[in-house]
């Protein structure tokens, strides 16, 4: 898939990531289409959580830039991130809704902190959003009263407040039974088709890979960086390195 | 969202008469407060016979969009004013199909709590307190038990745990116990001297304050300083491992959260309280020496000897015996209010709050027992 700067919503260019001495990734390039949804995957400890904290602007690099439209989040000022900041949404793998808030008040934060829509407008935005994830009529629960899928889409439904143009999930199906996690998919999808919003997913779970996304990104460990890129059904059949097929083809020797 | 958010509303039609709406651009949440004045104007001021929307321009929506849309329309009905649609794009229809008009007019299962009346506040407030008391002896039981337990067996006390927080409890409050015991000495033999020195009474500064730090002041300002440091801490430790499900864990592997818990921590506190009590007496009467002696004239035998012909060892021993008493008071429910934390991180700091407030106000209750029972012995 090739387009150029201007077109990229996201652009990673020779990023070098990694913490106190370690490096985790090491010169890692990539670029994300506007409405793509793509997904980034790897065993555990490649660096697929460190690249979506630098990716949301949660650190800085050592070296090279992310661009969220444009704007280099590496070297941004605090206010120009927080700018660019509203145009991302995050689901946080523990879906980090707060605890002390119902999920109308968790959702409505964002919109209370950064639009100046009148309160019976927020109300009505709270639960069209919280109608979009199924969750209508539960405005007045608290976190600790919903399950596990249940909170997932209510995080959801917060990363989506303020119809932000990127989305980055990580590890969504994490603690979900099979049924909830098709259910989460094909929400994803979903929003993905009708809203046309990027998004970006970290996960190690091949069901969502090969239910919803259009290309993937597999990182290495040892590599510290991308070693396949592509459609995840052609990884799965042409994948060159054994790493790449044997992930894909869920061989034993990729969980070693 | 902002900046992006650009549209133009353009309006076509005389007053009263039918009228087309255009829009164009992009309908985003930065731009839904100004359209919405904008077709409430347009309502208020034009009131059409018809309204055509027309959307051929309109290149993207988002949700809080379709939104507006929504309440467009919900303001033409209102008015029986009839709207339709032109040149909506697929795009834009998914997005305004997404919108699900039942899912907003249905109430919410939960509803709103409402503030209850002063006679229910009070009801439940009662109930509240019941249960508490309830629970506080039930684990007051399963502590008993289980410290009889450890007793007879002492090899299953975690003595490791044991000194750890006696290091916690016990060394690292020294140099506050020490400030406040030596502050509290200095500022009641400065406010006494002032009554004592109008009839030449200086010396007895001395007994007045050797006499309440030993009694009184001592053992309960050594609990209550421990209380907020170390039963705040244990109340939080417990807390958070109950939210994480780390006491869930201890079950199911056989241990009992009490005798892995809870145990260690009475004990240390059981064994330091008094030993800070001492240390505290100390320097309460240091405190009141400092007084005497640079503002009363007195040498620092007198003080002493003034200050010990009214306290016996008796005075002491039952001081200590208090300082065990509100050590197992602290420490306990430090970790029953532990236990009992359910929820999220909120509730962490709820059970803080409530074992540092609970346990001052037992140990100011069982310190009235123990004035009366001294009394009678």
């Amino acid at each position: 898939m090739e387009h150029n700067n201007q077109d990229s919503v996201i652009v990673v260019e020779q990023l070098v990531a990694g913490y106190g001495k370690s490096t985790i990734l090491d010169d890692v390039s990539f670029r994300v289409a506007p409405g793509e949804l793509l997904a980034i995957v790897g065993g555990s400890g490649c660096g697929k959580s460190t690249l979506l904290k630098y990716m949301i602007g949660l650190h800085r690099a050592k070296q090279g830039r992310v661009l969220i439209h444009g704007v280099d989040i590496m070297s941004a000022d605090e206010e120009a991130l927080n700018q660019q900041r509203l145009e991302i949404g995050v689901l946080f793998q523990s879906d980090a809704l707060i605890g002390s808030l119902t999920l109308a008040e968790n959702v409505a934060l964002p919109l209370q902190e950064h639009t100046d829509l009148d309160p019976s407008l927020i109300y009505l935005l709270v639960k069209t959003k919280l109608a979009m994830v199924q969750l209508a009529g539960y405005e007045n629960h608290y976190p600790s009263e919903l399950s596990g899928g249940m909170k997932k889409r209510a995080g959801l439904a917060r990363a989506m407040a303020l119809d932000p143009t990127i989305l980055f999930f990580d590890e969504p199906s994490t603690g979900l039974d099979p049924i909830t996690s098709a259910e989460l998919y094909a929400l994803i999808k979903n929003m993905n088709r009708t809203m046309r919003d990027t998004m970006i997913i970290i996960t190690h779970d091949l069901d969502l890979v090969f239910t919803v996304a259009d290309r993937v990104i597999m990182l290495d460990r040892d590599k510290k960086g991308i070693i396949a890129e592509g459609a995840p059904l052609a990884l799965q059949q042409n994948g060159q390195d054994h790493r790449v097929h044997d992930f894909f083809n869920r061989k034993q020797a990729a969980c070693l | 969202m902002g900046t992006r958010d650009t549209y133009t509303v353009e309006t076509t039609g005389a007053v009263g008469a039918p009228a087309t709406v255009a829009i164009s651009g992009r309908l985003g949440i930065g731009a839904v407060s100004s359209f919405m004045a904008d077709t409430k104007a347009l309502f208020d001021e034009a009131s059409p016979s018809t309204l055509t929307v027309d959307l051929t321009g309109l290149t993207s929506i988002d949700s809080a969009g379709a939104l507006a849309l929504m309440q467009m329309e919900n303001r033409a009905q209102a008015v029986s004013l009839p709207l339709a649609y032109t040149g909506m794009t697929p795009e834009v229809r998914s997005v305004i199909d997404l919108m699900d008009r039942e899912a907003l007019s249905l109430p919410s299962i939960h509803p709103d709590q409402t503030a209850s009346s002063f006679f229910e506040g009070v009801g439940e407030g009662c109930v509240v307190l019941y249960r508490d008391f309830v629970d506080i002896m039930v684990f007051l039981g399963d502590l008993i038990i289980v410290l009889g337990y450890s007793i007879a067996h002492p090899r299953s006390v975690r003595w490791g745990e044991v000194a750890f927080y006696m290091k916690k409890a016990g060394a690292e409050a020294l140099p506050i116990v020490g400030l406040i015991s030596l502050l509290i000495g200095l500022i009641m033999a400065f406010m006494s001297s002032l009554q004592l020195k109008q009839f030449g009474a200086n010396v007895y500064v001395a007994s007045l304050v050797g006499f309440s730090i030993v009694n009184e002041l001592g053992p309960m300002m050594t609990a209550i300083i421990v209380a907020g440091r170390s039963g705040s801490a244990f109340a939080a430790e417990i807390g958070t491992m109950r939210v994480n499900e780390e006491i869930d864990a201890l079950v199911t592997m056989g241990s009992n959260p009490i005798q892995f818990l809870a145990v260690p921590k009475v004990i240390a506190a059981i064994v330091v309280v008094p030993l800070l009590t001492l240390y505290a007496m100390m320097f309460g009467i240091l405190g009141g020496m400092i007084v005497g002696i640079s503002g009363l004239d007195l040498t620092m035998y007198t003080y002493l000897h003034h200050t010990f012909m009214n306290i016996d060892a008796w005075d002491v021993i039952t001081s200590l015996i208090k300082a065990g008493v509100f050590a197992t008071l602290i420490a306990g429910i430090g970790c029953q209010r532990g236990f009992q934390a359910s929820g999220g991180a909120e509730a962490v700091g709820e059970v803080t709050t409530s074992a540092v407030v609970s346990a001052i106000f037992l140990i100011i209750v069982a310190d009235s027992a123990f004035a009366v029972l001294l009394h009678y012995i």
